[in-house]
């Protein structure tokens, strides 16, 4: 399969100078780290007017490959190419110049500063004399003609993460960004604002601007690139025509062997005690809104339990209802046993950055013997522990003394996936278990969720990714506005049905409602195909 | 100096509006944080990248710095400065009399100081161990004066005792605002300073006044109520003490799973919610620890030099102790060292006024500038994007 694809890619930088169509040729870029090589003999190239698709894991040199275009990294050897002419960028300011805009994973706005603020934050001093009236009319123009809404006298903390985002967009283009570079965009989207965004990448695009897609969703990237570059351990794999192959096949070429992410077999538990009884819980959540309204759920021993829905519809709470971070305003909460409890936030639920991966992996019995005899804490004990994990779990760290915060996402989701598995739990909650995480990591957590399914376990998993809970779950109950509003069998769910209890429609005729092509954004085909398929 | 504590305020790891209010503002107040992100663009865009850096050496710098910059103001007073930071060190390190007096007054600022590391380290903001450290000097005085015939064993012991209560009762004020009514600690802890110090001069006022002295201070504690002394030297049993708590407070820290539990709260208040450990009672332990170790130093004090309670009997040791703690990189090692330079700073200038009439107020000038250089230059050298 992937000789095929081979041979019908041709980076056209490779051969030669590149041609003038080129937005922006990169071409044997090579850029050295102590000890890593992030990117070695790097070809990439993007086409005035396309989107294209900058796919990898974690660690695979996305990210260093577009800190060098973006100026913030020099190539120890390679040269970019611009519109045909060769550049070198010594550092941002030189890249921004040129016309490349990056929008960041994490934005860089002033919250108290208004939408036009931000926009000519850090622009020449000229711009502050011209009227707020005028400079808000040209901004509006300005987003009008690439589609996207946004009011200039807005303050950005009004703005929700998807219109952050936007302003972040609008930025690069103020500055008359001919190449957009977006570093996983979606990572903080929900599914409705996530396709609000691809329809502007795409206006983008038809205008003539080159937008850089980087991302390892599939689904998302077969969708909406034309073509797909795919990087794997610093090197380029190929480049691909998105319409040339499928999900499959494009995260075979980014994990670099055939992954497996279809339903795996299981068996059925005999008997069927409950191990987690949620009855009739109300919770608040922000501004004292009802967030979970009467909740009923019951999790039984050797069963995923899945809840599906669009992310904000209480899934949070209902986490942390569980856990016993939220108290309950009414019902009550049971379950026997351990509970282990998967954050849907690492980093401010699960995982210290200051310290090591040692200490993060326990967290929660580094007070229990061994690890601790007489109120003193045994190290040689703790570094043991720690190094077993990060073998069995297969957690790639220079060493266990290695702060948390160094890991990449993946890495780290693993440490807090190995201290919370390994705690032999009767119950576990995986919130967005592997929200951020590549194919490879993804389906290595499936896994070990599957082998703690089989050994018994009862398994609540929140997840707004659709095809994870088609994947994974026994059971599928949809949360919407606080209530569950739907539960069935995972075997036979109906795409369609869990699509429109997802967004509050009960009345199955009701099919052509817009939510039903959200769905479909969110579950590639091959997972529809199956679903129909076991059903 | 705070400013400065919180150098990674770029990545913190926990979203500022998931926290409540007051933490917020204290935060805010702590790293600037607005501010912070706009200068680290400026700043990557300003550095050049060497493949050279200079960046482990930052602290040193910052000390070069710092010497640098008081030199000037030795220079204005008309002195060589390299002549003036030799009588400096003399003054402070040149001779048994120049030791002794340097640690006698490093005693109590590494004793408040290690326990603001414990404070600290939980991101506990105590300011105020000037206050706690004044109870704690009242609450043992108190046992002295009122009880003068306890038998000299029972007497000591029972004097630091009362001085730990002491502070950790005062501390407890400043915690149960803070975490009951939600008053900013920093603001609760900083006023009971006022209130602690002026209660001291109150009680040798009026209340304890000596009947028969002239000043407005109380009697002298009895002689079981004193210090003892080590070997027949100037030395006293309070300095064994605080080397003592050098070696607790770093067991406490890096090997108990209450400190592992206390720096899990302050590296992030939010996983450590939600793995488990109780933020309030962490924050409370770590005031309380902090409270406890000032007052303790307050009753050895007063105890051995003062041996007597009377207004005046802080050299603004809470305040420097918080200098010590930053200046020591919060580690009770370091503590123990920054200490000990600042103690000498102060006996130098001394020295340094005496045989060279250069005011003492370079020594208060220079001990500011170390730390602002210390901690601006390993807040360089933390950073990652340099």
């Amino acid at each position: 399969m992937s000789d095929v694809l081979r041979n019908s890619s041709s980076p056209s930088v490779s051969e030669g100078s590149p041609s003038d169509q080129m937005a922006i040729a990169m071409s044997d870029i090579t850029k050295r780290f102590p000890g890593v090589i992030a990117n070695q003999s790097v070809n990439f190239a993007v086409q005035t007017g396309e989107v294209h698709g900058l796919l990898g894991e974690n660690g695979a040199g996305k990210t260093t490959l577009m800190n060098i275009l973006c100026g913030l990294y020099v190539p120890d050897e390679g040269k970019i190419w611009l519109r045909g002419d060769p550049v070198t960028f010594q550092r941002p300011a030189d890249a921004i110049a040129a016309g490349i805009g990056m929008v960041h994973q994490h934005f860089q706005l002033v919250d108290r500063f208004s939408v036009a603020e931000n926009l000519i934050l850090g622009q020449s001093s000229a711009l502050l004399q011209e009227s707020p009236r005028k400079l808000h009319r040209r901004i509006r123009e300005l987003a009008q003609r690439y589609g996207i809404d946004l009011d200039p006298a807005t303050p950005v903390w009004q703005l929700s993460v998807g219109q952050q985002q936007r302003v972040e967009i609008l930025k690069a283009l103020y500055r008359d960004a001919k190449v957009l570079i977006l570093d996983e965009p979606t990572a903080v989207l929900t599914p409705p604002e996530a396709e609000r965004l691809m329809e502007i990448l795409r206006q983008l695009a038809a205008q003539g601007t080159a937008v850089i897609f980087i991302s390892h969703k599939l689904n998302e990237v077969k969708s909406v690139c034309d073509r797909i570059t795919v990087l794997r351990d610093g090197q380029t794999i190929t480049t691909v025509e998105s319409t040339d192959c499928d999900t499959d096949q494009l995260a075979a070429l980014m994990v670099g062997r055939e992954v497996n992410l279809s339903r795996p077999s299981r068996r059925s538990m005999a008997i069927a005690t409950p191990q987690l009884q949620l009855h009739q819980v109300s919770a608040l959540g922000h501004h004292q809104k009802i967030a979970l309204d009467t909740i009923d759920l019951t999790v039984h021993q050797g069963e995923i339990v899945g809840i599906a829905g669009v992310d904000g519809n209480g899934q949070r709470e209902l986490e942390e209802v569980i856990v016993g971070l939220r108290s309950a305003e009414s019902g009550t909460v049971n379950y026997q046993g351990v509970l282990a409890h998967i954050p849907s936030d690492r980093y401010s639920m699960g995982l210290i950055s200051a310290f090591s991966v040692a200490e993060n992996l326990l967290l929660r019995d580094i007070a229990r013997p061994p690890f601790s005899r007489r109120g003193l804490l045994h190290p040689a004990v703790i570094l043991n522990h720690a190094k077993e994990l990060v073998q069995r779990y297969l957690i790639r760290t220079p060493s266990a003394k290695t702060l948390g915060g160094k890991l990449s996402g993946g890495n780290a989701q693993k440490v807090i996936v190995a201290r919370e598995l390994s705690r032999q739990p009767q119950v576990i909650l995986a919130a967005q278990p592997t929200r951020g995480l590549d194919v490879g990591a993804m389906e290595y957590v499936h896994a070990q969720l599957m082998a703690q399914r089989d050994a018994g376990a009862a398994i609540l998993l929140i997840s707004t990714e659709l095809d994870e809970i088609l994947r994974l779950c026994d059971r599928i109950a949809v949360l919407y506005e606080g209530r569950i509003v739907g539960e069935m069998a995972a075997d036979n769910a109906d795409i369609n049905q869990l699509g429109r209890l997802m967004a509050g429609q009960r009345q199955p005729d009701d099919s052509d409602f817009e939510f039903s092509k959200r769905a479909n954004v969110a579950v590639p085909d091959s997972t529809l195909n199956e679903s129909a398929h076991s059903a | 100096m705070l400013l400065c504590q919180t150098p990674h305020s770029t990545n913190l790891p926990i979203p500022l509006n998931r926290l409540p209010n007051y933490y917020r503002i204290t935060i805010e107040l702590l790293s600037f944080r607005t501010v912070v992100p706009h200068c680290r663009s400026v700043m990557t865009t300003v550095v050049s990248k060497s493949s050279f850096s200079l960046k482990p050496f930052a602290p040193i710098l910052g000390v070069l710095v710092a010497l640098m910059l008081s030199s000037i103001l030795i220079i204005l007073s008309g002195v060589n400065p390299l002549e003036a930071f030799g009588v400096l060190m003399s003054g402070a390190f040149g001779g048994g009399r120049q030791i002794t007096e340097t640690l006698l007054k490093a005693t109590p600022i590494l004793i408040i100081a290690l326990g603001l590391t414990v404070a600290f380290r939980a991101r506990v903001w105590n300011i105020g161990a000037e206050g706690q450290y004044h109870i704690g000097a009242l609450a043992g005085g108190a046992i002295a004066l009122l009880f003068p015939q306890l038998p000299g064993i029972v007497m000591l012991p029972l004097m630091l005792l009362a001085g730990l209560v002491g502070g950790l009762l005062w501390s407890a004020v400043a915690g149960l605002l803070h975490l009951k009514r939600g008053v900013n600690l920093i603001i609760c802890t900083l006023m009971l300073n006022y209130i602690g110090i002026l209660l001291v001069q109150y009680v040798s006022r009026a209340p304890l006044r000596d009947p028969n002295g002239f000043l407005p201070e109380t009697a002298r504690f009895v002689a079981a109520a004193q210090m003892p002394r080590l070997f027949g030297s100037r030395l006293h049993l309070g300095i064994l003490i605080a080397l003592l708590l050098v070696g607790l407070t770093a067991l406490l820290l890096w090997r108990s799973p209450l400190g592992f539990r206390l720096r899990a709260v302050g590296a992030n208040l939010n996983v450590a919610r939600s793995v488990g450990i109780a933020p309030s009672r962490h924050v409370l332990t770590a005031l309380l620890l902090s409270g406890a170790l000032a007052g303790l130093a307050g009753v050895i004090e007063v105890s051995y030099t003062y041996t007597r309670l009377k207004p005046n009997i802080s050299d603004g040791y809470g305040f420097t102790g918080i200098l010590v703690a930053l200046l020591g990189q919060l580690s009770p090692v370091g503590c123990l060292i920054a200490a000990l330079l600042f103690s000498g700073l102060v006996v130098g200038a001394q020295a340094l006024n005496v045989s060279l009439q250069v005011p003492a107020a370079v020594a208060g000038v220079l001990q500011a500038l170390l730390v602002l250089g210390v901690l601006a230059g390993s807040a360089i050298a933390q950073r990652e994007d340099l």
